[in-house]
């Protein structure tokens, strides 16, 4: 890691959506590979997670949604955060997205165009979630870095 | 063996001489509180008045404060939602009057208007440990530059908190550093927050305050008097070894300037299926409500009585008139009791509407939201419907006729469904200030302390 401290994630599934298990799991595994995580649990309102983040200093929002309600729910973050003056925090977003049968790719690019940096669909295992985080993080700590 | 108790209140000073091996009050006598400049005149006729003379000198003699404007601070926290609500309830919790509570970044602006503010305490918090911490070192240096002479209180994330402590005291500043209010997410530590801020109102404010002329000649002034308070209902709440306390309960406050309620009690969900949100509760929370003291703000509880059926009876056969001339009146002398049946009547109706509007407040509530699988129940604060007692102090409660009927005000009500107020609770009437004498004695006489309280709260229907 290219910062002295663990990287700190701020974990939670959004709107009134109490599917607990997928958040625990994932909360669980990241906690393994070593990262510092502060799991908000079930119905956690973008207002929380925002001053979770800003309390924590946190490096990265993943976001769960697991009852369909994801696009209502998760409309604004984005812009939420720039207001709140922690815009560029890296965010990722999973679970079951919308109702119904989709093509994922419709799916990610719609939750892309609101300012996730990651979708992840159905079925995720907790390994992809932390490949995904390693090289991103990474990736942002080397532009941190090159900036004089 | 007894104690002399002496509470300065803004307009009267009250000294209660106390049996220490039976809780007994053996004398009771109050004097006006006298001009700043010399509270102790006040207080020696106080104690002249006490018919102790027989008993020979005190074992202990202890004294709390909310005279010359109480103890004034001032909170900063990072969110207002987070570290700015754990600042402010450790302020509270320590028994201030919070002046002004500020988040995020601190401006030219706020600072200015803190230095104007003159608080004696100011309390700056912000971050999780290990968490953000530039806006709380930002926030040292402009305190640090600032004309401010307020003790300042970190109890913030505590990775900067030398370096926050070094650039406050590089400025003459006087800084004292304490745990964290919010360590981390989900964990409220406010106990060493309200710890140092009585030490610090025992070392420094009351100095500042000129009491400590009151301190060498008559009693130690070691708390300001919520605080006191607060330290009753605790001990009354949890016992001691000996004796078992009296389990979760509500102290309400009904002051002149504000109203005050304490609740001692854990407060989580006792409905099933229901989900806790929010900031974690102090289990000893202290709320103040500065818009409903039953004098200062006479006339804005009035247009409450008016438009709630519930305590609109109060105004049955008072002219419009005199209720807007009553209500003036009462904020212009605020130390008047009411002389005729319409004034009580109407003090009697103020009183219960404080009462009702301040727990509601303090109470935490239901928030149903509809998903996909029907609603879900969210409780944001104390659960307080199965608290066990309610008492009621301050001068309504010794005076008013109706005094149990205002302290009903405080109780569950059928159109509010989801205030998560007391349903089911014995009320008591401290009729003769007992709780803060018992706050003063918890410490050092826990059991003396208890025994005051069981001998002094009457129960009432």
């Amino acid at each position: 890691m290219a910062t002295s401290r663990p990287y700190t994630l701020i974990l939670g599934v959004i709107g009134a959506d109490v599917h607990v298990i997928g958040i625990t799991i994932l909360a669980h595994a990241l906690r393994e590979a070593g990262f510092n995580v502060v799991n908000l649990g079930i119905m956690v309102s973008q207002e929380e997670f925002i001053a979770a983040a800003i309390e924590v200093d946190a490096d990265a929002l993943l976001v769960s949604s697991l009852y369909g309600h994801g696009e209502i729910d998760a409309e604004g973050l984005r812009d939420h955060c720039r207001e709140a003056g922690i815009g560029d925090i890296l965010m990722y977003l999973g679970g079951n997205l919308v109702v119904g049968k989709h093509d994922f790719k419709e799916v990610e690019s719609k939750f892309r165009d609101m300012g996730f940096d990651r979708v992840f669909p159905p079925g995720t295992l907790p390994d992809d979630v932390l490949a995904w985080l390693n090289s991103d993080l990474a990736s942002r700590a080397a532009r941190v870095e090159e900036t004089p | 063996m007894w104690a002399l108790l002496c509470d300065f209140g803004s307009t009267f000073t009250k000294t209660r001489a106390v049996d220490l091996g039976t809780g007994e009050v053996i004398a009771a006598a109050q004097a006006p509180t006298t001009a700043r400049s010399d509270l102790s005149e006040g207080l020696g006729r106080a104690i002249s008045a006490l018919d102790v003379e027989a008993s020979g000198e005190p074992a202990v003699r202890l004294a709390c404060s909310s005279a010359a404007g109480g103890l004034g601070m001032v909170a900063i926290g990072l969110t207002p939602t987070l570290t700015g609500e754990a600042a402010r309830q450790a302020a509270l919790g320590a028994g201030a009057k919070l002046l002004r509570s500020y988040s995020h970044r601190l401006t030219r602006a706020d600072v200015a208007e803190l230095e104007q503010l003159a608080a004696d305490i100011v309390l700056l918090a912000g971050g999780t440990d290990g968490g953000e911490s530039t806006i709380i070192l930002g926030n040292a240096r402009m305190l640090a530059a600032s004309a401010l002479s307020a003790v300042i209180v970190y109890a913030g994330n505590r990775q900067c908190a030398d370096d926050a402590a070094e650039v406050l005291r590089a400025h003459g500043k006087h800084v004292e550093v304490v745990e964290n209010v919010l360590p981390e997410l989900g964990v409220l530590n406010i106990e060493p927050t309200r710890e140092i801020i009585r030490q610090m109102f025992m070392r420094h404010i009351v100095h500042a305050k000129g009491l400590d002329g009151v301190q060498a000649r008559f009693a130690d002034v070691v708390m300001p008097t919520p605080m006191a308070v607060l330290e009753g209902a605790k001990l009354l709440a949890e016992g001691m070894a000996r004796r078992v306390g009296w389990g979760d309960l509500i102290v309400v406050d009904v002051g002149g300037a504000t109203t005050d309620v304490h609740s001692v009690a854990e407060g989580t969900p006792s409905q099933p299926g229901v989900v806790w949100k929010g900031l974690p509760q102090s289990r000893v929370k202290r709320t103040v409500e500065g818009d409903l003291g039953i004098r200062i703000n006479a006339s804005t509880i009035a247009e409450r009585l008016r438009g709630d059926r519930k305590w609109r009876h109060h105004l049955e056969g008072l002219e419009e008139s005199w209720i807007d001339e009553q209500a003036a009146s009462l904020a212009r002398t605020v130390e008047r009791l009411p002389a005729s049946a319409a004034e009580r009547s109407f003090d009697a109706g103020l009183a219960a509407a404080a009462v009702d509007i301040a727990v509601s407040r303090h109470a935490g509530r239901i928030e149903r939201y509809w998903g996909p699988d029907g609603a879900v129940r969210v409780q944001r604060g104390k659960d307080l419907s199965s608290v066990r007692s309610i008492v009621g102090t301050g001068g309504i409660f010794a005076h008013s006729e109706d005094a149990a009927g205002v302290l009903r005000a405080a109780l569950y009500r059928s159109d509010e469904p989801d205030v998560l107020r007391p349903r089911d609770p014995r009320l008591f009437l401290d009729s003769e200030y007992a709780m803060a004498s018992a706050g003063l004695l918890a410490r050092a006489y826990p059991e003396s302390a208890l025994m005051l309280l069981e001998r002094t709260l009457k129960e009432t229907a």
